[in-house]
């Protein structure tokens, strides 16, 4: 997940849907994220690269909505309904994450493990793996960002 | 060993235009009488003892010496009758030194100096007495102006007198192989200008015996004035000039690499070596021929290696094809004495710390047996006698039992020629004198010291010859190399210059210093 800036950010991505779930006045989703623009990177336990400012998933709330939608721990995330969470500030991905009008989201995470699953299934199939074949095969979906 | 070689001495002294250098003359001439010509060496002499065979003979004996050597308390003596011991080395040495005349070369220089200040002194005064000696009735009378004149030049030359015993009236520290170009110079000047003075003097007022005394003094005045600003740039010349650094001096001694760096200003060469060796002195620690090379032991094995022998008939071509086939096959052959020098050095290492260890006990031990007697203990205690000692009867009882720790120390780390019984026991004695502790007493042979300290005061100087491709007086510049020799060693002296520094500003408003947390914060969704 290291980047080379001013580079597009390709990453292998799993779209990951996540029902809120409604807990007194409030709709939570039951984890926790860490990580920002303006946080210390250097801290980041789950990340790689200890420069990536990524949001990144901290804590999951055993049988929360995020532990029922297959949400790990230490995930990045890369949108958030459509919104960017490469190169936001902590608050900024808390509100995009907290709108208590949208009762879904609909996340794009990555992780590590996705990328040798990709190049594992690679190997196995013979014939060349188009987009197509990919994203009904996998579920997966290769991801450019040209924010940076 | 540095205080057994060939002795001279060495004027550094500046001597031009000044006054008291007829003090300094008369105090040479007596310094010259009162000390025995053998305190002035002579230059020249070389002493023509095979150096070499002396070091193996010193460094194979080392190695296979019994350790109980000192028991037995035999006299070192040469080994045999084709070589000769440290100790006649030491004999010759100071029967040659003793039979050398005092050097004359050395005082041209300050006498010359002296001579001239001496002069220039006198002419104000001689050119205030001699008209009132010779046409007295004929001159002017001439009241206070002339008294306040007078009272002037007294009070000039007095500063003249008092800046000159200040600054230049200093014993010689060393000569220089060619002419020190400032000094030559400003005794140039001075004697022209006084020439000058002199010369204006017998012609317009000598010879048609001018009345105008006023004028005279005045004239006489301007002399002592002149003769003051001289002064100042001698004082700048010779003493300020130099003291801004501008070159940095790299300095290492050839034997063992011993090196320092020293900041120095603007010097000429020969200028520069004193200087140099002034700071060796006191910053290098001695220099110690036993402890150059590899014991033998270690070299020696590379040289067993296989001959080569040649069947050709034809034999003109034999030797360097030989040495060649000689040298191919040592570098082929796998080198271990890498190995042996390391285990050699450990051991050595593991020796020293041992035998370092036996010492400082056993002087720790040696120190609790005497104590320092108080006033009022020798009145009140008529029960109990107690041998009172003087310090030179109290090193000798305690010596006794540290001699043999002492001796196996020195021996160890080959320091046994530099310090003697005698030395070892005048030391002790200073130590106890001065209430100083085992370590201190110590602290002169754990480390090898500097050149200073194993010097021995007795006014002799000290031969160097200055070895350098430039002419010595030229002034030092980028790169220049010069080398300093001495019988058994070098000193080879690199010149650079120091880095122009370009210094800027930064200001920082002391407000502008605030630090906050870093943030890692977690939110849950």
């Amino acid at each position: 997940m290291s980047f080379v800036p001013g580079q597009p950010v390709t990453a292998v991505v799993q779209r990951i849907e996540i029902q809120k779930l409604r807990q007194g006045d409030k709709l939570i989703l039951g984890f926790s994220i860490g990580g920002g623009i303006d946080q210390d990177p250097g801290q980041n336990p789950f990340s790689e690269d200890k420069t990536d400012k990524g949001i990144y998933v901290t804590r999951i709330s055993p049988g929360g909505p995020a532990d029922v939608a297959n949400l790990r721990m230490g995930d990045k995330i890369m949108q958030v309904n459509g919104w960017d969470m490469t190169m936001v500030t902590h608050d900024q991905a808390r509100k995009k994450l907290t709108k208590q009008k949208e009762d879904v989201v609909r996340l794009l995470i990555t992780r590590k493990s996705l990328e040798e699953t990709v190049s594992q299934s690679k190997g196995k199939n013979p014939k060349p793996c188009t987009y197509a074949n990919e994203k009904q095969n996998l579920n997966d979906v290769m991801y450019t960002n040209n924010v940076r | 060993m540095d205080n057994e070689s060939q002795y001279s001495g060495y004027s550094y002294k500046s001597s031009h235009s000044r006054s008291s250098r007829k003090h300094r003359d008369r105090r040479d001439r007596h310094r010259s009488k009162s000390r025995d010509s053998s305190s002035r060496g002579d230059k020249s002499v070389t002493i023509q003892t095979p150096a070499e065979p002396l070091l193996d003979a010193e460094s194979t004996r080392g190695d296979d010496r019994d350790d109980n050597w000192g028991e037995t308390t035999t006299v070192v003596t040469g080994t045999s009758e084709h070589s000769i011991s440290n100790e006649d080395l030491t004999r010759l040495t100071k029967d040659l030194e003793e039979s050398t005349p005092l050097e004359c070369k050395r005082f041209v220089g300050p006498a010359l100096g002296g001579c001239l200040s001496f002069f220039a002194l006198v002419t104000p005064l001689a050119f205030l007495i001699l008209p009132q000696v010779l046409w007295r009735d004929t001159l002017e009378p001439c009241g206070t102006p002339c008294e306040g004149l007078y009272v002037s030049l007294a009070f000039k030359l007095l500063v003249l007198l008092i800046s000159s015993w200040a600054l230049f009236l200093r014993p010689p520290r060393a000569t220089l192989p060619r002419f020190f170009v400032f000094r030559c110079l400003l005794m140039v000047l001075v004697f022209l200008f006084v020439a000058s003075y002199w010369l204006f003097y017998g012609v317009r007022v000598l010879e048609p015996r001018e009345p105008d005394y006023r004028g005279i003094v005045e004239y006489a005045a301007s002399l002592v004035d002149a003769l003051l600003f001289i002064q100042y740039l001698a004082l700048v010349l010779l003493e300020v000039r130099h003291l801004q650094p501008a070159f940095c001096l790299k300095v290492v001694r050839s034997t063992d690499g011993a090196s320092k760096f020293y900041n120095v200003g603007h010097l000429s060469i020969q200028r520069a070596a004193v200087w140099v060796l002034d700071r060796y002195y006191s910053d290098f620690s001695v220099y110690n021929p036993a402890t150059l090379n590899l014991p033998k032991s270690i070299l020696s094995k590379k040289m067993t290696g296989f001959k080569v022998y040649s069947l050709d008939e034809n034999t003109t071509n034999n030797s360097t094809g030989q040495s060649r086939a000689m040298i191919a096959a040592a570098a082929r052959r796998r080198d271990n004495s890498h190995n042996e020098y390391y285990y050699e050095e450990a051991e050595m290492e593991r020796r020293v710390r041992k035998r370092k260890a036996r010492l400082v006990v056993a002087v720790e031990e040696a120190f609790t047996h005497i104590k320092r007697l108080q006033e009022d203990e020798a009145a009140s205690s008529p029960k109990h006698p107690r041998e009172v000692m003087d310090p030179r009867e109290a090193a000798q009882a305690i010596f006794a039992p540290m001699a043999r720790a002492m001796q196996k120390y020195l021996r160890t780390t080959r320091q046994q020629g530099f310090h003697s019984m005698e030395s070892i026991l005048t030391h002790l004695q200073f130590c106890i004198t001065h209430n100083m502790t085992p370590k201190a007493f110590l602290e002169r042979y754990l480390a090898p010291g500097p050149t200073m300290q194993y010097q021995q005061q007795n006014g002799r100087g000290r031969q160097w010859t200055l070895v350098s491709e430039e002419p010595v007086t030229s002034a030092l510049r980028q790169g220049l190399v010069f080398s300093l020799r001495r019988v058994d060693f070098s000193l080879v002296v690199t010149v650079t210059p120091l880095p122009f520094l370009r210094l800027g500003e930064e200001f920082i408003d002391p407000k502008s210093h605030k630090f906050v947390m870093r943030l890692q914060s977690e939110t849950s969704v």
